[in-house]
């Protein structure tokens, strides 16, 4: 099979899987979350049969329609998008077997509706990391903020509606205000959106309205989180688990902060950026964020909202990683993407086991809870050291070149902040961990309870065996994102 | 050319014109129905048959009885024409077709035929207005028009719509009437109302004055038809009481050909003539634009009947075409001739939905409908698709203006990025109203009794989604209308000195 047809099965996959999805549901529910398992399964064959081309230095390219003079409906596979659209496919994997665990375990409604509109969320995510233009990639990323409202406001009571509207509320405010406006200054000035290696606005724009046009697409994008865009995160934690799991540690967020990434290395080129004084803000950015988004998760009471927090400053060390402009750090936050999803993963199918055990979602409940539930208590433990950064896990990996390319650039604040939030990270973690290891219950819980179902304890562990294999093998992820940085010093 | 399609243009208003007298005669149940939906799918017919010829580069130009012009009337037809053709004969049309089980509801039956007959001249006098080259000849399109207009407004079982329709007479009688004035004085001044003919022989007037206060009255009759703020007054209650099918109709299309022969009329007539009337056609439009754009969204905001919030809705979204058109630029003017497409398209399939759900559901405030997307979940589909083609989302039709009237704004410098928050600003008021529509209808909790309720008909059903599904259509492949409209934004700047 071609590339371009490659492209269009995996656009079209999950789209006939939600058909799949909704038809099957008359035939019982194990059919429907046979159809969910087979239609991700095809969709990570189908995405990961574009990678040998890709690593090669292929670029296998689709054109759909143009919508009008220099507005096309493009997509293009480069390593970027490869690498996030193989991490999103292969996660939707594991996580629809967490799904079954924990959708059944807490007896959930409308769960028919809930795994068609993420196989819709999977595409959306697709069409982002393979689109070769703005507008294609905004078209995604607005579909992938309303596919996902039906999943955030899944509960459906007073308390959850409200959180939904702050979540597309602040997404789409975003995105129609900022991004929007700066897609189309790019065409406007450059008479294209089309991403190119090396950027395409150099020589059109210039001074400050460089850093300004930068702004315009850092807070655009909402979905990358940076203060102080991010309140839609924790607003987005009142979804199912599986959710927060995918969605809000994979396919969204690191749909946000990739589609920075990419918008720096081939919209401004990061060349260009870094001789341009005006976009220095950046860095001070995300480093802020970084430090207050642990700060505020070191007060966190409820697992998931500190999880959320956590989340906002990992992505946050992406977007820094991007805004040092150096080719290691472009390296590292290329990396840190995979390297934060499965982590955080881990973490959030912990976050979930607990609750459909335990019915525990509070930090000061988890009291020995790791004697009941070893398997979980031991995944989330390797999840944390990945955030802290410790050898050996997926953390550490990309810290090293994050720091490395920090240390290129002589940036000190991005090296400040990094080892700052190293400390903060270690502070609001491991007394968890320490907690759940080796305190004694001091209430008996209501019911006695063991791990959670089969389907939860083996997607969570699968991800923490990811999280630690990662530390080794390596090598291909950062073989293909070497290719961003080919030529640069 | 065949001989036929050389009759199209005279055809466009004759099929409607002659069917209307003949529905009156159709006593039987529903045979006025079939016959006005029949003359509304051949005028429908006609017009993309039309759109197929400019797209292929051919002008229509027809003489009436044979006369040629400047003495006898003439009807053109060129790409601007055709796009509004498409869009009224579209509107009725899609109306028509779904709205069978909603004019039954609203209108007896024995007086059906005489609802169709006004509905077929309204249908007639709002085609001729885009087809004719001769002012006069339109001004008794659009009195046809009007009144028919009013007529189905008012035709509805609910008393308040003749208030209403009161006030829309009167404002409609003062617009039409000051367009008459002002085509009185050019035609004192010029002897022609040919309009081609007119923009070469203004040229010839020595004294000015008059043609100035003519275009003063042009320009202020036709901006209250097509309700321009603050000339919007009669809009919201004469939407928000008429007929739902009515409704559909008529938000669709009506102002939007006041709007057409407001740029017609300012670019071929004066634009070419005046010296610096773009200036002042400009600085008079645009600040209007911009106080319809914000207070026509934040009055949507607060609406709680779901009719009242569109229509306020709507006043919006003239304030957008008008801004376009206030750019006097290539590119706004071809932002303002797609979101006429793009918004009938909109706002005729939300009216729809809304048609759909007040056949089934007794009231149409925000509480009524609570929760009804429970019961009615095609419709309420339907209706977050069109919401979304409204709101501007990429992938939509809506997003198509949206992107050309920023493009249009970047070019206007500084006062420029002014522009451009007051339309993200109104965008994001829309994702407000749209969302109350949503959350309303999805997780509301009706004050009335919804336990009866039904999904909606499959014939309406099937229309509503048509529509729906065009908003996505030409959101992805909108060929037809952009370059409909880069053609007609090129005609009317061709008139510019």
């Amino acid at each position: 099979m071609s590339g371009a047809d490659l492209i269009t099965l995996s656009l079209l996959i999950p789209v006939l899987g939600a058909v799949g999805i909704a038809a099957a549901s008359k035939f019982g529910p194990n059919v429907r979350e046979s159809a969910t398992m087979i239609t991700a399964g095809l969709l990570a064959w189908t995405v990961w049969s574009l990678v040998p081309e890709v690593m090669q230095g292929g670029r296998p390219s689709l054109m759909v329609s143009q919508i009008a003079p220099g507005i096309e409906i493009a997509f293009k596979v480069e390593p970027l998008g490869m690498l996030f659209a193989a991490l999103a496919s292969s996660l939707w994997i594991v996580n629809s077997i967490y799904s079954i665990g924990y959708m059944r375990g807490n007896n959930e409604k409308h769960q028919t509706r809930f795994y068609i509109f993420f196989a819709v969320s999977l595409a959306a995510a697709i069409g982002i990391a393979f689109a070769d233009n703005l507008f294609t990639l905004f078209l995604f990323y607005e579909i992938l903020t309303l596919s996902t409202y039906p999943l955030v406001s899944h509960k459906g009571d007073e308390k959850t509606i409200r959180s939904a509207r702050v979540y597309l509320g602040i997404l789409l405010t975003t995105s129609i205000g900022l991004l929007l406006p700066a897609i189309i200054w790019v065409h406007v000035t450059a008479g294209t959106g089309t991403f190119a290696p090396g950027g395409i606005l150099e020589g059109k724009i210039s001074g400050p309205a460089v850093g300004l046009l930068l702004g315009l697409f850092v807070f655009g994008v909402g979905k990358a989180a940076v203060m102080p865009v991010h309140r839609w995160l924790p607003a987005a934690m009142v979804a199912p688990t599986p959710v927060s799991a995918l969605l809000h540690a994979v396919a969204v967020v690191k749909a946000g902060v990739f589609t920075v990434t990419k918008v720096i290395i081939y919209i401004f080129g990061i060349e260009f950026l870094f001789a341009e004084p005006s976009s220095s803000w950046l860095v001070f950015a995300a480093a802020f964020t970084i430090i207050t988004a642990s700060v505020v998760a070191l007060r966190q009471q409820n697992l998931k909202r500190l999880l959320a927090y956590s989340t906002v400053a990992q992505l946050s060390y992406v977007v820094m990683a991007t805004a040092i402009l150096k080719p290691l750090s472009e390296i590292g936050a290329a990396v840190h993407i995979v390297a934060h999803a499965f982590g955080k993963i881990t973490l959030f199918f912990a976050a979930g086991a607990i609750y459909t055990a335990a019915k525990k979602t509070e930090l000061h409940q988890l009291k020995g809870i790791a004697r009941r539930m070893p398997w979980t208590m031991a995944a989330f433990t390797v999840g944390a050291l990945s955030m802290i950064g410790v050898p050996p896990t997926a953390g550490f990996v990309s810290k090293w070149y994050i720091l490395a390319g920090a240390f290129q650039a002589d940036n000190y604040v991005a090296i400040a902040a990094i080892i700052a939030s190293t400390a903060l990270n270690a502070a609001y973690f491991l007394p968890i961990v320490y907690m759940a290891w080796f305190l004694k219950e001091d209430t008996p819980p209501a019911k006695e309870h063991g791990e959670a179902p089969f389907a939860a304890v083996l997607a969570l562990t699968i991800t923490a065996f990811l999280t630690l294999a990662f530390f080794f093998f390596n090598g291909p992820v950062l073989k293909l994102e070497g290719q961003l940085v080919q030529g640069l010093s | 050319m065949t001989y036929l399609s050389h009759h199209l243009p005279a055809l466009q208003v004759i099929v409607p014109m002659l069917t209307a007298p003949l529905v009156l005669l159709l006593k039987p149940d529903g045979l006025a129905r079939l016959a006005t939906t029949a003359a509304s799918a051949l005028a429908f017919a006609i017009a993309i048959a039309m759109t197929m010829g400019v797209l292929d580069g051919h002008t229509y130009t027809y003489r009436m009885g044979g006369w040629p012009a400047p003495y006898g009337i003439e009807l053109a037809v060129d790409q601007f024409s055709a796009l509004l053709l498409l869009v009224v004969t579209g509107a009725s049309t899609f109306a028509l077709l779904a709205g069978q089980r909603s004019v039954d509801a609203d209108i007896d039956s024995s007086r059906q035929p005489l609802f169709y007959a006004a509905w077929l001249l309204a249908l007639a006098g709002l085609s001729g207005i885009p087809i004719s080259a001769d002012a006069f000849n339109i001004f008794v399109f659009m009195e046809i028009s009007s009144l028919a207009s009013y007529v189905i407004i008012a035709g509805g079982p609910d008393r308040r719509a003749l208030p209403a329709v009161f006030k829309y007479l009167i404002m409609g009688t003062v617009g039409a009437t000051f367009y008459l004035i002002g085509i009185g004085l050019i035609y004192l001044m010029t002897g022609t109302l040919n309009m081609a003919d007119m923009e070469l022989r203004i040229h010839e007037v020595g004294d000015q004055k008059p043609i100035l206060v003519a275009a003063g009255f042009i320009t202020v009759g036709l901006a209250l038809k097509a309700a321009v703020f603050p000339l919007h007054v009669w809009l919201p209650n004469a939407y928000t009481y008429a007929p739902n099918t009515v409704t559909v109709f008529l938000a669709a299309c009506s102002t939007k050909v006041s709007l057409y022969l407001l740029m017609r009329f300012d670019f071929f007539v004066f634009q070419g003539n005046l010296a610096g009337h773009d200036m002042q056609f400009a600085a008079f439009l645009m600040p209007l634009a911009v106080l319809a754009i914000l207070v026509g969204s934040a009055v949507a905001l607060f609406e709680k009947n779901i009719k009242r919030l569109l229509a306020y809705s709507s006043i919006a979204q003239i304030g957008y075409i008008v801004l376009g058109v206030s750019f006097v630029t290539i590119a706004g003017l071809t932002a303002s001739a797609v979101h006429i497409f793009n918004h009938a398209l909109a706002k005729g399939a939300l009216f729809l939905t809304v048609c759909c759900f007040a056949t089934q559901c007794t009231g149409l405030r925000l509480t009524d409908l609570g929760g009804i997307a429970r019961r009615m979940p095609w419709t309420a589909g339907a209706l977050v698709v069109s919401g979304f083609s409204l709101l501007g989302i990429p992938g939509t039709a809506g997003f198509i203006s949206k992107w050309y009237l920023i493009v249009a704004a970047f070019e206007q410098g500084p006062l420029g990025m002014a522009l451009i928050a007051v339309i993200v600003v109104s965008s994001l008021m829309a994702v407000v109203y749209i969302w109350r529509i949503v959350e309303a209808i999805y997780f509301g909790e009706s004050t009335i009794d919804l336990s009866a309720v039904r999904e909606a008909p499959a014939a309406m059903l099937i229309v509503t989604w048509i529509a729906a599904l065009a908003n996505i259509y030409f959101g992805v492949v909108p060929e037809i209308p952009v370059s409909l409209s880069i053609s007609a934004a090129d005609t009317l700047l061709e008139h510019l000195p």
